[in-house]
């Protein structure tokens, strides 16, 4: 009836599309039509005014122009901070990762719960809670102060790291997840083997588990940097005005000053710095698989 | 550590010692793993941390609007949590969109993972990474993207458009999730169940749909939970609808009450006894 090779029946060709086309469907109407009315949208002009707008696609390439020209220091600024917040999500999510991973015991699910708790708890109240724990009448900046940890004007709330510590911490499960779901795929007499092969364990890990966890630290670096870059939370409630980040700029384009086209196009040069930058950094880690 | 420049190099190996047979463990190795513990233990603190403040905020006693310093123990936002209306509404509207757009996500999301898992179709290449990429979009891309395409349409926005907005990237992660859920089954159990004569939709209801049904509920929770949390997207599709999220940023600007924070520790409360029975349910199928 069939070969068992592949482990997949085939019962009928057509019934992989049938199962396929409405999410399909519903991501080429809601996804991929809504990016090119936002193509359209950014090379456009308002003749109307900001309440009626009358939107007339001119070829308006000055908005592009205009995008780069006027916010350059805030695309600068979240590539930045969403690229010092994904370096230190790795430095602390790694490890973690690690843990759950080869060492948790029965603890697994229940570190593993710990790191998707967040998940349910309001995205906006926990960076509010961040906002009182980080605050100048707060015990982290009293212990700092004990502990003489310099920081920027003797705060930590309203400057740059709250910001990207903030960042740092809200795409944390991102990083430590599909890094955990690579570790966890890693065949358990393989690190054996490795450890007996070489005598340091820092050297087995280097050798065996650190290539195998690559996948993982991708995936996780990129679902970190890619929603950080873009965000404007945090910049909001923990930084102050020199702090905007480019998703601010879009945001108040878009929503407050209602000027479309422009906020169009900070979309989508955002978007086309992101595609570029991930693109090369596929190619520098040597891997263009995703999931 | 210190033994590692005094090695000879890679030509002459040593012989490799015994597992279990180390007679004098340098004291790293025996400290190593305490401290890589250790580290762990302080990063979930890092992520535990804002929540253990957010419960301890729902009991202060905060003066004057905005709650962000501790003034004193008091139960009297957990004594009438529903106290502001338009708190509760705003509640209502996000329970509302999390139903509907889960329900349209996960049934869509799943029949596209089902697709992807069980049959080898050409495409199947471009829709694993045509699925992923919503995932590597940047939120204010597609809120932005959305309302230029509602605005393009002339449809007004608010329940509906938050509803079509939520659903759009809760299908990549249900396909994903549903995906790495069911990889690896033993789908030989269909092929039984053909050969012994039921047919394909029979199959599919008593065998195929109970296999992925852990996943699904697994990748519906996620899906909910997404929904519930979502600003960026929502804050441009919402029109006048103000959902959970919305209310709280509005409300940081003019007043917080700490019954938003008793809001925020009931919605954590309900996903873990949810998870928790889900969890006890898993284990008494596979027992039984």
């Amino acid at each position: 009836m069939r070969g068992t090779a592949t482990g997949g029946a085939k019962r009928s060709r057509s019934a992989p599309y049938l199962l396929g086309l409405p999410a399909l469907a519903y991501l080429g109407i809601f996804f991929v039509i809504p990016l090119v009315t936002l193509l359209k949208m950014s090379l456009s002009t308002n003749v109307g005014s900001v309440y009626e707008p009358t939107m007339v696609l001119d070829w308006h390439w000055a908005n592009y122009s205009d995008a780069f020209s006027s916010y350059g220091a805030q695309f600068s600024r979240s590539f930045l901070y969403a690229g010092i917040a994904t370096v230190l999500a790795l430095l602390l999510g790694y490890p973690l990762a690690y843990v759950i991973a080869f060492r948790a015991g029965r603890y697994k699910n229940l570190l593993l719960g710990l790191v998707i708790l967040p998940f349910f708890v309001t995205f906006l109240v926990r960076t509010l809670a961040w906002k009182t724990i980080l605050s100048d009448t707060g015990w982290v900046v009293s212990l700092f102060d004990l502990l003489h940890v310099p920081m920027p004007d003797g705060r930590l709330l309203s400057t740059s790291w709250a910001v990207v510590f903030g960042l740092t911490y809200n795409f944390l499960p991102f990083m430590v997840l599909p890094i955990y779901v690579s570790l966890e795929k890693i065949e358990l007499s393989l690190v054996d083997a490795a450890k007996d092969l070489y005598s340091a364990p820092w050297r087995a890990f280097r050798a065996v588990v650190l290539p195998l966890s690559l996948p993982g630290v991708f995936a996780g670096t990129l679902l970190t940097f890619i929603p950080a870059a873009g965000d404007f939370i945090n910049a909001q409630y923990l930084g102050s005005a020199q702090n905007a980040m480019i998703g601010t700029v879009i945001q108040k384009q878009f929503i407050v000053v209602k000027d479309y086209p422009a906020a169009a196009a900070l979309s989508f040069v955002l978007m086309a710095m992101i595609l570029v930058g991930v693109l090369v950094y596929a190619r520098v880690l040597g891997t263009e698989e995703l999931t | 550590m210190t033994t590692l420049g005094t090695r000879p190099p890679e030509t002459t190996p040593p012989a490799p010692p015994p597992t279990g047979a180390a007679p004098s463990p340098s004291p790293l190795r025996r400290v190593g793993p305490w401290l890589l513990n250790g580290y762990a233990g302080a990063v979930v603190f890092i992520l535990f941390l804002p929540i253990l403040v957010i419960i301890l905020f729902s009991f202060n006693d905060p003066v004057g609007k905005f709650n962000f310093v501790w003034k004193g123990f008091s139960l009297e936002a957990w004594q009438d949590p529903f106290k502001y209306e338009p708190l509760v509404d705003a509640m209502i509207v996000s329970l509302e969109v999390a139903a509907v757009s889960t329900v349209i996500s996960a049934v869509l999301g799943t029949l596209i993972a089902v697709a992807l898992v069980r049959y080898r179709f050409t495409g199947s290449g471009a829709t694993n990474t045509f699925l992923v990429l919503p995932l590597t979009t940047p939120e204010v891309v597609m809120g932005a993207s959305l309302l230029t395409l509602f605005l393009d349409l002339n449809w007004a926005t608010g329940f509906w458009t938050i509803v079509i907005a939520h659903a759009m990237f809760q299908i990549s992660f249900v396909a994903l999730t549903v995906k790495a859920r069911v990889r690896g089954f033993d789908w030989s159990l269909e092929d039984a169940a053909m050969d012994l004569g039921a047919t394909p939709l029979r199959t599919f209801l008593r065998v195929t749909f109970p296999l992925i049904l852990p996943g699904v509920v697994a990748a519906a929770m996620l899906s909910f939970a997404l929904s519930m949390d979502d600003f960026i997207i929502t804050l441009f599709n919402s029109g006048n609808e103000v959902t959970y999220p919305l209310f709280v940023n509005n409300a940081a600007k003019t007043a917080l009450p700490p019954q938003i924070n008793v809001m925020a520790t009931l919605i954590m409360l309900a996903s873990l006894v949810v998870i928790g029975l889900s969890q006890i349910y898993t284990r008494w199928r596979t027992r039984g």
